[in-house]
């Protein structure tokens, strides 16, 4: 059993002493970790405009399709009834991005939610799912990519300052299959998420893109875990974060396992931040554990530094006044993934929000 | 009609060893359409006067003044001293990542001007300094310096030197690293932005070679942190023939 693995594996109540607690601010997590969340079922995920022909979403009963330990996914899987389910069609290409946005707005309580969007054969599609507003969430998030198919996911965490989200994104991505994911936190008192990646079958690639902007007092956690269980198998890891503000907190978490079956592994993670102020904290530790020699490449890189003051010299000597300068650079520094979104409309809101951050932390 | 005037330009860096003085008292008078070359050798402290012009926050000055016409530009910002008309070449140009060429270039130019330049009106004048540059036009998508080689980056400092319009402009070893045409393409363009706006050019280099290109009116040499020759076109001949040899060491 791979220590890395333990990272998530904990069943009990946690105190904070875990290893994967032990960054996380337990007091503010809603009650989700210990069970005196007042949980509701709320469906509160929606599509926000008609699904395409071959796409359906619909609310199931359906097992869950992974094993976790994790604590709070294991108190939704136990409170909550029913599943919602993407579901794309075998060799259907939908082209337009589905969005499925959160309406309901509801602060007393948590969210219990499960979700999981299942992609069939030779299947490809992008969803975004937009999470906005003061909410709290638990959210249990299985994929599955079948065999050839390809998806794209857009998490978005546009929160208002109070909401507080514990989230577990497991994909499950078979062979010859892509599963491409970009979160983005901006948003939230604390956000916890888990994107972890299950590879079941040769051939099959993923790509773990993130940004993530934390100003004072804010808390935001992404833990990834790629399970290189099978040969021949592709994963890319690139998390950006910005930090400005007394108390903004970020942690990064890299584990990626390659199995002692997992021959032709390829394999690099990158983690940046970027400190804008004094009294923020950014901690990034990327895990490689490998049980085979026989790989193509395993890598991985983790740097936190601050603000750039040649750039910022550079661009004010051509007249550009000091936050205008700062503004262009932090964008610059973001704008390597956000572009890669490829929907103007939300690439266009997110500068627009990480400006407002920038601003916010400023005064 | 701007005037440039440094005097008595003290300026130290802090190193791990204490405090640094670099400029010795530096003066200088530089006018619009005047060319004055400061020649020196390596080390002897060129860059960091360019940079204590622009207002580096690395340097810090100890003693002296610098005015653009009658105005302090010690006290001013960074950016106050671009918008108040100077310019730095720089000889190592800072990379931004994520920060298009088109888009960092777009934002000087209103900033400097005051409001957005007209689209229209601004592709075509961006279009045309690229074109004179002999830059493909791919390069206005490229990222600021990033990945940029040598000569590509000489060539966007003078393509913003000929777009920003300063008054007086310092060009910090411009032509080091150049091969041949670029170093004739890259002069043409400070020359064209001479004549076109008549700016005053601080030409700082180690060799004679772009002396042929952009005639200097007055050539100053730099050792130890201070001038300590001055004259015509003719002292560069004089350097190209005898070297620094007779201003440094002993
Ligand atoms: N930021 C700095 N920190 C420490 N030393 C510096 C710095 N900038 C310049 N120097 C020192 O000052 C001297 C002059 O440097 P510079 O102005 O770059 O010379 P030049 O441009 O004529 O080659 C050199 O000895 C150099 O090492
Ligand atoms: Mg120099």
């Amino acid at each position: 059993m791979s220590a890395l693995q333990s990272n998530l594996l904990e069943l009990h109540t946690p105190n904070g002493r875990e290893e994967a607690w032990r960054f996380t601010p337990l007091k503010r997590l809603a009650g989700m970790h210990d069970g005196s969340a007042k949980a509701v079922e709320l469906d509160s995920l929606q599509p926000v405009a008609e699904l395409p022909q071959g796409v359906t979403f619909t609310s199931v009963e359906a097992e869950a399709l992974s094993h976790t330990d994790d604590i709070i996914i294991n108190r939704i899987r136990a409170f909550t009834g029913n599943v919602r389910q993407l579901k794309i069609a075998k060799d259907r290409e939908i082209d337009q991005p589905i969005i499925l946005s959160r309406t309901i707005i509801q602060q007393a309580t948590v969210e219990f939610a499960r979700v999981q969007i299942i992609l069939e054969p030779h299947s490809r599609a992008t969803v975004v799912l937009q999470n906005e507003g003061d909410f709290n969430l638990g959210e249990d998030l299985e994929i599955h990519v079948g065999v050839g198919a390809k998806l794209t996911l857009i998490s978005l965490q546009e929160w208002g300052p109070t909401s507080v989200h514990a989230g577990h994104h497991h994909a499950i991505v078979e062979r010859d299959a892509t599963f491409n994911s970009l979160v983005v936190t901006v948003g939230g008192s604390v956000v916890r998420l888990l994107p972890t990646v299950e590879f079941a079958g040769p051939g099959a690639s993923t790509e773990l893109l993130g940004v993530y902007f934390a100003t004072a007092g804010q808390y935001f956690e992404h833990r990834m875990f790629v399970d290189h269980l099978v040969p021949h198998a592709k994963s890319r890891v690139n998390y950006k974060g910005a930090l400005a503000g007394q108390d903004a907190h970020t942690v990064w978490i890299g584990d990626v396992f390659i199995r002692a079956a997992a021959e032709g592994t390829d394999t690099y993670e990158l983690n940046r931040n970027l400190l804008l102020s004094d009294g923020a904290r950014a901690d990034s530790v990327p895990n490689l554990e490998i049980e085979t020699g026989e790989i193509v490449g395993a890598g991985h890189a983790s740097t936190t530094g601050r603000f750039d003051d040649e750039q910022l010299f550079y661009l004010m000597s051509r007249g550009i006044n000091e936050s205008d300068a700062r503004r262009l650079v932090v964008r610059g520094f973001f704008n390597e993934i956000v572009s890669q979104i490829g929907i103007e409309e939300i690439q266009d809101r997110l500068m627009a929000r990480i400006d407002d951050e920038l601003s916010k932390a400023a005064n | 009609m701007s005037t440039l005037e440094i005097r008595g330009l003290k300026v130290s860096v802090t190193t791990e060893g204490g405090d640094v003085e670099i400029l010795k008292g530096v003066d200088l008078t530089i006018k619009s359409g005047e060319t004055h070359a400061i020649m020196g050798p390596n080390g002897s402290g060129k860059s960091t006067l360019a940079y204590s012009i622009a207002g580096h926050p690395k340097y810090t000055i100890t003693g002296g003044t610098v005015t653009l016409d009658g105005a302090d530009v010690l006290e001013m910002t960074v950016d106050e001293r671009a918008r108040a008309g100077l310019f730095l070449a720089m000889q190592y140009p800072v990379e931004v990542p994520g920060v298009s060429v088109s888009n960092f270039l777009r934002t000087a130019a209103t900033a400097l001007r005051g409001e957005a330049p007209k689209l229209r009106e601004w592709v075509g004048e961006v279009k045309s300094a690229m074109e004179a540059l002999k830059m493909d036009a791919s390069f206005a998508s490229r990222n600021v310096n990033e990945g940029f080689s040598g000569g590509e980056k000489k060539r966007h400092e003078i393509m913003q030197l000929e777009l920003l319009r300063p008054k007086i402009a310092i060009l910090d070893e411009t032509d080091s690293g150049l091969d041949v045409d670029a170093l004739r393409v890259v002069s043409e363009g400070v020359n064209r932005a001479k004549e076109a706006n008549g700016i005053g050019v601080l030409l700082i280099t180690h060799y004679t070679r772009i002396l042929r290109y952009i005639q200097p009116d007055f050539v100053h040499v730099f050792a130890n942190g201070k001038i300590v020759e001055e004259g015509g076109p003719e002292l560069a001949e004089k350097l190209e023939a005898n070297g620094y040899a007779e201003y440094v060491g002993a």
